[in-house]
């Protein structure tokens, strides 16, 4: 960390109220790493929020670009941000110079149900440095009970910012720049499930066991060795095992992780690999968060209302905490639903459900409404289950598991859709059944397409051969243009991706001059 | 302390720069920009680039909203799709689409200025005049209730009771009875402004079509936010004219098309005489404008009109700008009368103004000299 840390400390009065807060919230079960709370003027906050909540990323103009939108919108009075926290160990959380007490109270409830969340939710484990073990270690996945792990992501990026900065000396800014354009262009195209598995130790895989038989002219024992002389077999040999080489397939089997597979295999300049690098690094850290935003922020909302509507806000804040809190929590009637929301309610629905033991078969094979209604068998295990929900879910699992007829019906949820006929988005249905499928797509893969690498040696001339795999939704023709167009770039060949287009099997390629699209796959 | 950012930030307005001016001209020959004016503000979009990905067209997709309405509704809130330009160039590298953010009138003027590089416009030393503004700071005994101030009024109720001895701690129960109501009142200011009018001309004879008249209307606008932004208190005076002319309001003025000959004199004349009895010329800072297709009706006419600006309107005016429109029927003589008479005089700019798209470079004409 540069002098952040001690240039933006936190004055006493504040200080004192993290360790109020702090201790609340231990009090409630809340687990997370020590806290650091800075305090940054207007323009230091945009400046932090435009580089993703980090004081130092490597020199790109979307800073620029965030950083820009976020001081218009600030200062037309249009949003603002109050809270801004970093999956790290410390974790590194920033207050608004200026704000009220009572804001800056419910930024730090808020900020433990984060890092809460951040220290205990699965996803996260993949943001552990130390996750891979060392040679010969045992698997660290399954062993890390009380262990805490290394999560140094600020000193992390300001080395990426170092090494990235290294480059554009040597080769300079514009040359450089324009290649991290590239490869964020590519940056989607990764693989997180099997990253979690990496520290795991493999299964053993079988070691090639068929040695190639060579076909041989049928001959009495004695006379084999002058029909099918020695030397013979053994050229013979040589020559199939190159041919079985040369038709293995590369990659091996298709991989979802592109990324790797250009670092691994693409013509690049050793300080284009390294970029490549730092920026697929970059993506891994911030999946997880992309992939439980909306249990993420839910929990943090649940305690910061808990904490400071218990504890924290005093008689006459409350309605000031009340206000913020409802435009956090407001959905705006628009079309995108508030993550927060969102999430808080089912947290507080899961909650309900769990005290009045509303689960498990006999609920579940309850037809009488009425029975329903009045279900209260005083389990009280509602604060237990939310916490293991927290630990053992992400957003995917979140809904599929808690979203319930029930639910959708009370927070009036709906499906919307493009009407070609009126040119607008109209509401589509309040099925439940729509509604989850579609909550669901969305979140899947965090609303990005499934996108393989199936050859890295396309019909023999080391062409590049992407699929995707079409779920329903085509893709956008012409960002996939584009992006061929960076894939190009990269792999100095010509690229292609295998897609569906109104139902119809498209190859979309581009050689470095043309784009086209050709009916059907390879 | 310089911020880590800046270097950041000046390399996003550099490679946008070039297509900041593109998409200012866009705005700027974009009629609808108009339309979507609210009270004081107007939206104009930040510029955004989009680093391209493999991505789902979004509206095949849709997706999950909540609260009330019937399926059919209008689900609120919509991106601005429209607004985007889908942008199919094949050669370029991002694709672009618009932020809009709202922005006050102020702003905008300020972000024109900055772009055309518009110098801000000295006031004439003598026009001066004085204009009361009242402020609501003073306090009163009597007054409408709907100014009552609850403070004032609850202290001296307190004030009266702990007097008499009728305040009670224990139920510290406050009436306010009439004598105690104080009320908020004005006090009036003397501010001295400096006023400016512009006088809009424009031809409508038989030769002024409906796209003609639409770059005038654009043209105007911007013309009326940059010096609105300059001046306090700006008045508009519309004067249209075929082979007389007369003064209407602004919608009369966008909106009339009329038929006949064109007699431009009669508008200069009718401006001289509303100059002279309304706006004397050591208290307002003045602005004729005229717009036309150069076609005027005869040489003598077009005499009197120089006439009439050397004697009257120049003496008065800060300036006077001459826009000429092409259109397809006109000669467009006019413009080169003008410079011919009075080319020399730098109180006079003519601009000729071809299509939209010359409308921002016709601006910089008008109001690049900040008088």
């Amino acid at each position: 960390m540069t002098d952040y840390g001690t240039r933006h400390e936190l004055p006493a009065y504040l200080r004192e109220w993290q360790e109020k807060i702090e201790a609340r919230a231990r009090g409630y079960g809340l687990d997370f790493f020590p806290q650091v709370f800075e305090i940054l003027s207007f323009d230091e906050m945009n400046e932090v929020a435009a580089y993703g909540g980090f004081p130092t990323r490597y020199p790109h103009w979307r800073w620029g670009m965030e950083y820009e939108r976020l001081k218009k919108s600030g200062e037309y009075g249009l949003s603002r941000i109050y809270e801004m926290v970093i999956n790290n160990n410390p974790s590194v959380a920033y207050l608004l110079e200026g704000n009220s007490l009572v804001d800056q109270k419910l930024v730090m409830c808020h900020v433990c149900g984060h890092n809460d969340f951040f220290k205990n939710n699965f996803t996260f484990k993949i943001t552990d440095q130390d996750r891979r073990p060392p040679e010969g270690a045992e698997d660290m996945v399954v062993s890390r009970k009380d262990r805490v792990p290394t999560r140094k992501w600020i000193d992390t990026f300001a080395n990426h910012a170092a090494r990235v900065r290294k480059h554009m000396e040597r080769h300079g800014v514009g040359a450089v720049e324009e290649f991290i354009d590239v490869c964020l262009a590519l940056d989607n195209l990764i693989d997180p499930p099997n990253r979690m598995l990496e520290g795991r130790a493999r299964p053993e895989e079988p070691d090639e066991p068929e040695s190639i038989e060579v076909p041989k002219l049928k001959a009495k024992s004695y006379m084999d060795s002058f029909i099918n002389p020695e030397s013979y077999v053994a050229a013979q040999r040589k020559k199939l095992e190159e041919e079985a080489a040369k038709a293995k397939r590369f990659p091996e089997r298709p991989t979802r992780d592109v990324l790797q597979f250009l670092i691994q295999h693409a013509p690049l300049e050793r300080w284009e690999r390294d970029v490549l690098e730092v920026i697929r690094e970059e993506a891994y850290y911030f999946w997880p968060q992309a992939q439980t935003k909306i249990m993420n922020e839910g929990w943090a909302s649940y305690w910061h209302s808990k904490i400071m509507t218990e504890y924290a806000a005093d008689g006459n804040e409350i309605i000031d905490y009340a206000d913020r809190n409802a435009s956090v929590l407001s959905s705006g009637g628009g079309r995108q639903l508030n993550p927060y929301k969102l999430g808080v309610e089912l947290y507080r629905y899961i909650e309900d459900r769990w005290n009045k033991g509303q689960f498990g078969k006999e609920w579940e094979d309850c037809d009488s409404m009425e029975e329903r209604r009045h279900w209260d068998r005083r389990l009280g295990l509602g604060r237990k289950k939310i916490f293991e929900v927290r630990a053992l879910y992400n957003d995917v699992t979140f809904i599929d598991e808690f979203l319930t007829p029930d639910f959708v019906m009370e927070h009036r949820l709906f499906t919307y859709a493009w009407s070609n006929r009126n040119d607008r988005f109209e509401i589509d249905s309040r099925e439940f059944k729509a509604i989850k499928e579609k909550l669901l797509f969305k979140l899947t893969n965090f609303g990005n397409p499934f996108i393989t690498v199936e050859d890295g040696n396309y019909e023999n001339r080391s062409e590049l051969y992407l699929r995707h795999e079409h779920q329903g939704v085509d893709l956008d023709l012409e960002k996939a243009r584009e992006t061929l167009r960076c894939l190009f770039r990269v792999w100095k060949r010509p690229a292609a991706i295998a897609t569906l287009i109104d139902g119809r099997p498209t190859t979309l390629r581009y050689d470095g001059k043309a784009h086209a699209a050709l009916p059907g796959h390879k | 302390m310089a911020l880590n950012i800046d270097q950041d930030h000046a390399r996003f307005r550099d490679i946008v720069k070039g297509r900041v001016r593109q998409n200012l001209r866009k705005y700027i020959s974009h009629g609808e920009l108009l339309g979507r004016q609210g009270k004081d503000t107007v939206s104009i979009p930040v510029p955004q680039i989009d680093i391209p990905q493999f991505r789902f067209g979004d509206k095949q997709s849709g997706g999950v909203g909540q609260g009330k309405g019937d399926q059919g509704d209008p689900v609120s809130g919509q991106e601005g799709e429209g607004e985007g330009e889908g942008s199919g160039k094949a050669g370029q590298q991002e694709g672009q689409h618009a932020v809009e953010v709202e922005v006050t009138l102020d702003d905008l003027a300020l972000i024109l200025g900055e772009e055309l590089q518009l110098p801000r416009i000295e006031p004439r030393g003598q026009s001066r005049i004085m204009s009361d503004q009242d402020k609501y700071t003073g306090i009163r005994r009597t007054g409408p209730e709907s100014l009552r101030h609850f403070k004032r009024t609850f202290r001296e109720a307190l004030k009266r009771q702990i007097a008499s001895g009728t305040y009670n701690d224990a139920r510290p129960v406050i009436v306010p009875v009439r004598e105690d109501k104080r009320f908020k009142s004005w006090n009036t200011a003397i501010q001295p402004v400096a006023n400016a009018v512009i006088v809009y001309m424009m031809d409508v004879s038989g030769s002024m079509g409906d796209e003609q008249k639409e770059i005038v209307r654009i043209e105007s606008f911007w013309i009326d936010t940059w010096l609105r932004s300059q001046y306090k208190g700006l008045e508009s005076v519309f004067i249209i004219h075929d082979a007389a002319a007369r003064e209407v309001d602004r919608e009369t003025f966008f909106r009339t098309r009329e038929s006949g000959g064109t007699m431009i004199s009669s508008a200069y004349k009718l401006c001289a005489d509303i100059l002279q009895k309304r706006y004397p010329a050591d208290e307002w800072n003045i602005y004729p404008f005229h717009f036309s297709d150069g076609d005027n009706w005869s040489v003598d006419d077009t005499l009197q009109c120089i006439n009439i600006l050397k004697d009257r309107v120049l003496p008065a005016a800060n300036m006077f700008c001459y826009g000429q429109v092409e259109s397809p029927y006109g000669s467009g003589q006019f413009v080169k009368d003008l410079r011919e008479h009075l080319g020399k005089d730098d109180r006079v700019v003519t601009s000729e103004i071809k299509d939209k798209d010359a409308i921002v470079d016709s601006i910089k004409t008008f109001l690049g000299k900040g008088r």
